[in-house]
């Protein structure tokens, strides 16, 4: 069955389908009670973002546009220091989207937020013409759990930890929609069990930041200005799937610019670095970690290329299209 | 100006071939060479341009070693 | 024995003459700075980015003529990436597309077969820019079409060669000392045609590929022919570079494609520096470059003087202050391969 105008109508319609879909998977005390507004009980500091996802295809190797929805805002919270707790969903569905597809993607949101630990505790569903797309709306409410973790807070000195293999999201998308057949999944997965060991073995945590849009040269560089500080980092450390790199070299793209949904870097102080690797590698989606550099005197973003020469890095201009010439 | 990157192809298809270029498979169109399965081949826009005489890495050593030679001479 | 690590350390040592290589192609300026190999030799080498990102030197006309045909009803424009960005005398077709023009990125100009076949009632155009490397991918489009009978699909073609545009800037240029040559483009056009041009202009024209170690290599080898008084071809990328190139591309061209003379974003005419189809395939030709294409130069730019290795892309007053990758006032900041674009990114000041 297909949506239509009357499933936005704010009627009988409606109310099927927030109970067929959105009730069934996101099932929780608060929500159920069907508010206006979700009464939330919070303590302290809490860390508060937004966020929208229009991906295209909504389903992709490794995940989906209703994982991503829950991932972006999960990780957001997280790399201010904070347990993500709640979270809200905005739906704008067009009309002719499938209701099986909803319920698919509301699915898929329930696991990522059950893996998260967070619960979907208000939504909305908006209707509008077109032609079946889906568009999501997520925010998400954290406690901090730990202070001063900033992008200014980062000193000369410190490490950076980057979480994984750069790349795959992006390169997944591109497989998609390039027609190009391999086994690249999507990173898209929520970093709060890495936060949380990081934490709880008492790395002095200075920054985090997830690397999504823009890659990490992008990151790197908003950490630079930020904290006014010098970034140097190692291109033969860099972790990177063969895959991958096959991929950018037919398309012309460049790993350090394309994005990531399930990978952060974290600035630690230098002494800390190699426990902060060690917890990172032994946390869920932290096995291919490395040390992939070092907060320096000076501006900027430095790489030291695999030949040892220095290429400077600036940020990402424009999209990432694929070039051939 | 060209971006054009080396791959293995895997299967023929006519005029096309499927072309593993580091675990990615990609169908290029192979009109412009001459090229069976198991030759490396060069991709650019979809299509091969040629057949790779040898390993990439390896020419790159024997590129220092070439130079190497040509000091000798000149010495 | 001689590795990478006393072959870079002489580079870096190199205290000779100034020399001044340019490097055709703009994969190769890409690799240049991804690889950091200018940090990597002496100052006195000086690496200057030429001609050959197709997108650079395509006359703003040509973008019009595509962005129009772009907002036309029941009409579509298939091309590259990078085409997108490429400002015609007003728009750009990113501009275009958000204005409602139907323009569709393809990876391969053989994609488009299945593209206009899918939709018969919209009629497609191919925008075809490049160099030798991608021209004989045109033909066998023009192939496809014509087995195919394929009504709603035809090119419009901004297509240039090199090696008039390397003549140009030997006869025009007196600074450049040596070649890097385009490893790609050579694929096709073969090594041989260098050999004429290093006896025929007193410089070495060098043939590499694009790895790191391939540039290195064939910046080492420039270095000790000019040390040495040498002029000579040489082909450092021989696993796909032969002395003939690839005769079946080369025959494809020349059965659709004629020379041409051909305009120059920033440069003007080259005499026979371009190829159009031949007029018994006109049909499949939707409006392409020719030495009539006019260029509308922005005020202070002096995107030709960066492409003849007159100036560095940091010598234009433009640069970094009216011109930038966000608001790019000339073609060779728009393109990732274009000289400006790069430098700007990598800061190379």
């Amino acid at each position: 069955m297909k949506i239509n105008m009357s499933h936005g109508s704010g009627g009988k319609q409606t109310e099927d389908l927030i109970n067929r879909i959105f009730l069934k998977h996101f099932d929780n005390n608060i929500l159920n009670r069907l508010e206006d507004a979700a009464v939330l009980d919070i303590k302290g500091k809490i860390a508060y973002t937004t966020d929208s996802f229009v991906v295209t295809p909504l389903f992709f190797s490794g995940g989906d546009i209703g994982k991503l929805a829950v991932c972006g805002t999960v990780n957001d919270i997280c790399m201010m220091g904070a347990i993500p707790k709640y979270l809200t969903a905005g739906f704008i569905i067009e009309e002719g989207a499938e209701i099986e597809t909803i319920d698919k993607i509301a699915f898929s949101m329930k696991l990522s937020a059950e893996e998260a630990g967070i619960k979907i505790v208000a939504g909305d569903t908006k209707v509008i013409e077109g032609q079946g797309g889906i568009y999501i709306n997520t925010s998400g409410i954290g406690e901090i759990v730990k202070s001063g973790v900033s992008i200014s807070n980062c000193q000369k000195g410190d490490a950076i930890i980057l979480s994984g293999n750069l790349g795959d999201h992006h390169a997944a998308i591109m497989s998609e929609r390039m027609e190009i057949e391999n086994n690249i999944k999507s990173d898209c997965a929520p970093l709060v069990s890495i936060v949380k060991n990081l934490f709880d073995s008492n790395i002095e945590v200075h920054c985090m930041r997830d690397v999504t849009r823009g890659g990490l040269a992008t990151v790197l560089n908003e950490i630079s200005s930020a904290s006014n500080c010098g970034v140097e980092i190692y291109e033969a450390v860099l972790p990177i799937s063969n895959e991958v790199r096959g991929l950018c070299n037919i398309l012309g793209l460049d790993p350090l610019y394309m994005a990531n949904e399930g990978k952060m870097i974290a600035v630690v102080p230098g002494k800390q670095a190699k426990t902060a690797l060690e917890v990172v590698r032994k946390s869920r989606y932290g096995e291919n970690a490395q040390i992939i550099g070092h907060i320096v005197d000076g501006s900027g973003v430095t790489m030291i290329t695999t030949l040892q020469g220095s290429r400077i890095l600036d940020v990402l201009y424009g999209e990432g299209l694929p070039r051939i010439c | 100006m060209c971006v054009a990157v080396p791959g293995k192809i895997v299967e023929i298809n006519g005029d096309t071939a499927k072309v593993d270029i580091l675990g990615n498979i990609y169908e290029a169109n192979i009109k412009l060479v001459s090229a069976k399965i198991g030759d490396y081949v060069l991709i650019h826009a979809g299509c091969a341009i040629e057949v790779l005489k040898k390993d990439m890495a390896k020419e790159i050593l024997s590129l220092f070693n070439d130079l190497e030679e040509e000091q000798n001479e000149d010495s | 024995m001689k590795t990478l690590e006393t072959i870079k350390k002489e580079l870096k040592e190199y205290d000779g003459k100034n020399i001044r290589i340019m490097e055709v192609c703009g994969t190769h300026t890409s690799s240049i700075f991804k690889n950091g190999i200018r940090s990597l030799i002496s100052p006195r080498i000086k690496l200057i980015s030429g001609p050959g990102c197709p997108v650079c030197v395509t006359a703003s006309s040509y973008i019009d003529r595509l962005v129009e045909y772009s907002l036309k009803d029941n009409h579509c424009v298939l091309t590259f990436g990078d085409m997108m960005k490429v400002k015609g005398s007003e728009l750009t077709l990113t501009e275009s597309k958000a204005m409602g023009g139907n323009v569709k990125i393809l990876y391969s100009p053989l994609g488009a077969v299945k593209v206009s076949m899918k939709n018969p009632d919209t009629q497609f155009v191919f925008a075809a820019v490049g160099f030798e490397t991608t021209i004989p991918i045109y033909a066998l489009l023009i192939e496809e079409i014509i087995k195919n009978n394929i009504k709603n699909l035809r090119i419009m073609t901004s297509l240039k060669t090199i090696i008039p545009a390397i003549s140009y800037i030997c006869t025009n240029e007196k600074n450049i000392d040596a070649f890097l040559c385009p490893g790609h483009v050579s694929v096709i056009i073969g090594s041989s045609v260098y050999s004429e041009m290093a006896l025929k202009y007193r410089k070495p024209f060098v043939i590499g590929g694009f790895e790191g170690g391939h540039i290195i290599a064939a910046i080492y080898e420039i270095v000790r022919q000019i040390s040495n008084n040498e002029c000579n071809m040489k082909n450092m990328y021989q696993s796909a570079v032969t002395a003939e190139g690839n005769e079946k591309a080369k025959a494809l061209i020349d059965k659709y494609f004629e020379a041409a003379d051909d305009y120059w974003r920033g440069i003007g005419i080259i005499e026979g520096s371009g190829l159009k189809l031949r007029t018994e395939y006109k049909d499949f030709d939707a409006g392409s470059t020719s030495s009539e294409d006019v260029d509308v130069t922005p005020a202070g730019c002096k995107c030709a003087d960066v492409i003849l290795g007159r100036i560095t892309p940091q010598e234009c007053p433009l640069f970094g202050k009216a011109c930038s990758p966000l608001n790019a006032v000339g073609a060779c900041m728009v393109s990732s391969e274009g000289a400006c674009g790069i430098w700007y990114r990598n800061c190379e000041v």
